[in-house]
């Protein structure tokens, strides 16, 4: 689906409050980052095509909803760039567009077992869907 | 000593132990917890994103509602703990959030973020002291191996949570310490469980979650212990590994004597 609303890379840095020009790609973040295998652009790579302007690129990787927001990635940038912020402000930009929440309420019926926590649930629709 | 207590929703359904059992030794502590009366769920992860006002509401709400008390603001669900602290750092340091923020609530006095977040492993540390804890067990869990497991939320980013050292945290096992076990250190204390990619992706979070059975088994653990229900959930039914996972209140329960058959 095509996105509605141009996004630019000043949209994304004034969402996440991150300066990314501080990045020097020593690539900690994505070391530290559990769930590296499944994604298809990491958290470094986040903050260099964030600097080159590449915006839809980032918007259109899968990394966006396999981030598990754990701060691994902050935690462990030597220079405060903080990874985990880029990456939701791109989740941003494309959720809060008309049509393009990633999981719908319906979805959720068929997930659900009995010990599941009402927090798993509400954690993933507010990182989902808008 | 009265504190405000923020339970938030997992607490009050599929998480009754790690509130339950967390009531009754704080009871036995001499810690009274009042629970606000119309609290909001924090929605479970923190708002990252500069211009999100409405996502961080239910938590100011619930700040806001204690420093009306002059109370600290007590949290046990680490996700909640979470969310509430950092959203509390926003109002404090973030003049645009705060404004905003209070442009929506329109509360009798604007809230900047007064109330002091405290974790319940917190409370036990910094305000009743594990030597006092100590001394109030009355059934100590001697020869049992627990390990600690941290997760992400309690930890990091380390210098907003201010929680213990985010790399190499003792507090819970200084806990365990005290109620008479023998704390049991692994690799895999503060890695990500896989939280909310179980619905998601379940393949992946089912290797965080065996990841860090194995670690702790490989360690000799026969127990381990969590603040989190969602990592409970997840390293109780994502791994091949087996532990019993249980919520560190109710080993507290336990040694306090004060455990109750749920």
């Amino acid at each position: 689906m095509s996105l509605t609303n141009k996004v630019t890379a000043e949209d994304v840095l004034r969402i996440s409050g991150v300066d990314a020009s501080r990045c020097m790609q020593c690539g900690k973040c994505s070391g530290a980052c559990p769930n590296y295998d499944e994604m298809d652009l990491h958290p470094h790579q986040f903050a260099a095509l964030l600097r080159k302007g590449e915006v839809e690129r980032l918007m259109e990787s899968n990394a966006l909803y396999q981030c598990l927001s754990c701060f691994a990635c902050s935690q462990r940038c030597p220079r405060n760039v903080e990874p985990a912020k880029i990456i939701e402000a791109v989740r941003l930009t494309v959720i809060r567009q008309k049509g393009r929440n990633y999981m719908t309420a319906d979805r959720l019926p068929e997930k659900l077992d009995e010990d599941l926590p009402q927090q798993a649930l509400v954690s993933a629709m507010r990182k989902y869907s808008k | 000593m009265n504190y405000s207590y923020y339970p938030g929703c997992t607490l009050k359904t599929k998480a009754k132990e790690l509130d339950i059992y967390g009531r009754l030794s704080a009871a036995k502590l001499g810690i009274i917890l009042e629970e606000p009366e119309h609290w909001q769920c924090c929605g479970g992860v923190y708002p990252q994103g500069e211009d999100e006002i409405a996502t961080r509401l239910s938590s100011i709400r619930a700040l806001a509602a204690a420093k009306e008390k002059g109370q600290d603001l007590i949290t046990l669900c680490s996700a909640c703990h979470h969310v509430l602290k950092r959203v509390n750092n926003d109002m404090k340091r973030n003049a645009t959030i705060c404004q905003r923020a209070n442009n929506y609530l329109q509360l009798d006095t604007p809230y900047r973020g007064e109330t002091e977040v405290l974790h319940y492993l917190e409370l036990l540390r910094d305000r009743i002291g594990f030597d006092t804890l100590k001394s109030a067990v009355v059934n100590p869990l001697k020869g049992v191996n627990i390990a600690a497991y941290y997760g992400c939320l309690l930890l990091r980013p380390g210098k907003e949570m201010g929680f213990d050292d985010p790399e190499d945290p003792c507090i819970i096992e200084d806990f365990i310490r005290a109620l008479g076990a023998t704390p049991v250190k692994y690799s895999q204390r503060n890695e990500c469980c896989g939280g909310y990619l179980t619905l998601e992706n379940k393949g992946a979070a089912q290797k965080r979650a065996e990841a860090i059975l194995s670690s702790a088994a490989d360690a000799g653990a026969e127990m381990i212990v969590t603040a989190c229900p969602l990592c409970l959930y997840n390293l109780k039914n994502n791994a091949k590994t087996k532990i019993p996972v249980k919520y560190f209140t109710e080993v507290l329960a336990e040694a306090l004597g004060v455990k109750e058959e749920l």
